[in-house]
């Protein structure tokens, strides 16, 4: 039997290596210079595509095989098991100690490593409370925001336009950045409200798509494309500080950020109105009908998450003093996206942990990046067949009840 | 006038193509309720098949028309092609799934191909060769309606009526209708709606390929990065419509590329893509059905 749907599968799997290997021929062979109007061949990619296809196909089938039977066993016995990942690092007496460790290790950072190794833990950072923010719209609340970018933009043109209009430093426009960034997730809020799941995203990707055209086009507001730049860095109390000294600063503000927003994150979902976004994205009538207020939750969930982004912005404008319209495009929201759903939706380990794979990796393997979104792609596909739970599962709070003094 | 009528038919010729797209969407989105972002894709691979293609044969010295016509059989097959595993690898395994899945899976697969198509090609726009020539009995009318404009308006009318009689006539057409209406009860009258879905998704990446040579050929380049554009626009084109309705789908790309013929025209060309969007949102907010469709209760 073992052997049978092995043969099968490789079987399968070569049929599914000469397909793949067929659809890509085109445009992995030849390349067609139109300016110089050479055409060049090149046959190698085809034996590449071949073995490469031939070995992701029996991966596939295998991973299939045993989705297949899993779904099968569940059926039968009952229950979903939790990965041995999502296990230990729920296991708080595992977890505990990680995380006295891994605050050690933030705390000292910037006087262990170097500036540019800080600087990209700050971007790093960055994307966790980003994807944090997404996370309660999308993870939480079940509503697919496509131009999460776009909050994200209004944070970092409000604190550049502000601050070089008015001079107005860092410290005063994050707070109203934070309340423009809730207006604008009201604002988009508002009319999409009626709007199901798959309309939403679309609605949500167009308005992502208008503030960067906005942003684009208007020169006499943004400076067009070419963007702002100059932006002051955060003050601390008039001293004044090297670029070195700087990079430090903003870590250690972007630390108390992100450990803000972990909190306000982790408490928001065990509260009433996380427990009414859980709800609203199991079924949303069956919501209704439990006397929850679907505008309010749905309101919230939009301006929640946008409030994070846009004070994300503000510091994205401080830390690299120039911005421009093309920071803010559609491949950002996607790539927050990407971080949410790899590290399990709703799950606030897994959005953490996701973004410092995401972020870090392309990073540290240069020769990786180039092919970096296209494996993002990818990975969003894989999750989604395979493990839609994400790395780490969410879970829920579980009340007991003590049956016995009641 | 004669600016009015440059305006109408270049809005037109826009338009036609939009409702190429559109279709794969709604044809899709009536059968199994997703919108296939990576759709727009599927057009921008079809225009890079023909931009391969009529480099090759241009350079073993064939007509030109003769070049466009390959070229465009050619990219609807592998198109096609595509449509097909993309159905299979991205959306089949998820069938049952909570709503949202497949909608990420598609947008991943949207990004995955984009890449694909800018690592294997090129990140830079390529000029696209010139495939449609000047006829020389449109000469009194190239004031106002230009060779490429009426190509793509009849080649559109012509995909379009054979689309029409497929779907109307055809013993396929008639189960993607019965699917379209009611999944379930098609697969218990012995539909293999496996093989319906298979086909929608051949069929509108087909049509979808058309558009995407005949506009290279139209607007003389392409990079990986046009898909995405026109992908969200022809989107618009069908929510206009009203999705799921296939003359819905035409008159809501007809509607668009007057729109933004005459908005671009009249008004201001920066916001070219606004226009469009906004369009989007405002019908969404206020007839969500779209223009044809029809109200329908939400299920529960």
């Amino acid at each position: 039997m073992a052997t049978n749907t092995l043969a099968a599968n490789l079987k399968k799997s070569a049929i599914a290596a000469l397909w793949l290997a067929f659809l890509t021929l085109p445009v992995m062979v030849i390349r067609v210079d139109t300016v110089e109007k050479t055409i060049t061949w090149r046959w190698m990619h085809l034996l590449y595509m071949l073995v490469g296809s031939f070995v992701l196909a029996i991966a596939w089938h295998f991973m299939m095989d045993r989705r297949d039977r899993g779904a099968a066993a569940r059926e039968t016995e009952g229950g979903v098991q939790d990965s041995a990942l999502s296990r230990t690092l729920n296991n708080p007496r595992v977890l505990r100690p990680l995380m006295a460790l891994g605050f050690l290790v933030a705390a000292t950072f910037p006087w262990v490593f170097s500036m540019y190794q800080t600087n990209i833990l700050v971007s790093a950072l960055i994307y966790v409370v980003l994807g944090l923010g997404l996370n309660i719209t999308v993870g939480l609340a079940g509503l697919l925001d496509l131009g999460y970018v776009a909050f994200y933009a209004v944070g970092a043109y409000a604190y550049a336009l502000l601050n070089y209009h008015f001079h107005l430093g860092f410290w005063t426009v994050l707070p109203m950045a934070a309340i423009l960034g809730s207006f604008f997730g009201i604002l988009l809020g508002f009319p999409v409200l009626r709007l199901r799941g798959d309309y939403l995203a679309i609605v949500t990707l167009g308005f992502g798509q208008i503030v960067k055209l906005v942003l684009e086009n208007w020169n006499s507001f943004s400076f067009g494309p070419s963007g702002v730049s100059n932006i002051s860095r955060p003050g601390l109390f008039g001293y004044s500080y090297s670029v070195e000294q700087a990079t430090t600063y903003i870590y250690y503000i972007m630390l108390a950020l992100v450990l803000l927003a972990i909190l306000v994150t982790t408490r928001l979902k065990d509260s009433r109105i996380g427990r009414a976004w859980l709800a609203l994205r199991e079924d949303e009538i069956a919501c209704q009908a439990m006397g929850i207020d679907n505008t309010r939750a749905k309101l919230m969930a939009f301006s929640l998450g946008a409030t994070l982004a846009a004070v994300m912005g503000a510091v994205f404008a401080a830390k690299t003093t120039f911005i421009n319209p093309a920071s803010f495009s559609f491949m950002e929201s996607a790539m927050i996206l990407a971080i949410v759903v790899l590290g399990g939706m709703g799950s606030i380990l897994g959005v953490i942990l996701g973004a410092f794979l995401l972020i870090l990796l392309p990073e540290y393997m240069r020769a990786f990046s180039e092919y970096r979104m296209l494996l993002f792609g990818a990975t969003m596909i894989l999750v989604m067949v395979f493990r839609p739970e994400g790395l780490i599962k969410a879970r829920r709070k579980v009340y007991k009840i003590n049956t016995e003094t009641a | 006038m004669e600016y009015f009528l440059q305006l109408f038919f270049s809005g037109l010729s826009r338009g036609s193509v939009y409702a190429l797209i559109a279709l794969g969407y709604t044809m899709v989105y009536g059968i199994i309720e997703l919108i296939n972002f990576a759709h727009g894709e599927i057009y921008m691979i079809g225009a890079f098949t023909g931009l391969i293609v009529a480099g090759v044969l241009t350079s073993l010295g064939w007509p030109v028309l003769s070049i466009l016509a390959v070229g465009i059989i050619v990219s609807v097959l592998y198109s096609a092609a595509y449509g097909y595993t993309v159905e299979k690898i991205a959306y089949k395994p998820l069938r049952n799934a909570p709503r949202l899945a497949p909608l990420i899976s598609a947008i991943g697969m949207s990004i995955l191909l984009q890449n694909y198509i800018m690592l294997a090609q090129t990140p830079d726009f390529l000029p696209f060769p010139r495939l449609i020539p000047d006829f020389a009995f449109m000469a009194p009318y190239q004031s106002f309606l230009d060779t490429g404009d009426l190509f793509i308006i009849s080649t559109s009318l012509v995909v379009m009526v054979a689309l029409t009689l497929f779907i109307k006539f055809t013993r396929m057409g008639k189960a993607m209708r019965a699917t379209a209406q009611n999944r379930k009860m098609a697969m218990l009258v012995g539909v293999n709606v496996d093989q319906v879905i298979s086909m929608t998704f051949i069929i509108g990446s087909g049509l979808a390929a058309v558009g995407g040579v005949l506009i290279a050929a139209h607007v003389g380049q392409i990079n990986f990065y046009i898909g995405f554009i026109a992908g969200l626009k022809a989107f618009t084109a069908a929510v206009l419509g009203g999705i799921g309705s296939i003359p819905g789908a035409v008159l809501g790309g007809l509607v668009l590329g007057w729109t933004e013929s005459f908005a671009t025209g009249y008004v201001s060309s920066d916001y070219e893509d606004v226009f469009a969007f906004c369009l989007l949102i405002l019908i969404l907010i206020f007839r969500p059905a779209g223009l044809l469709g029809k109200q329908r209760a939400q299920k529960v």
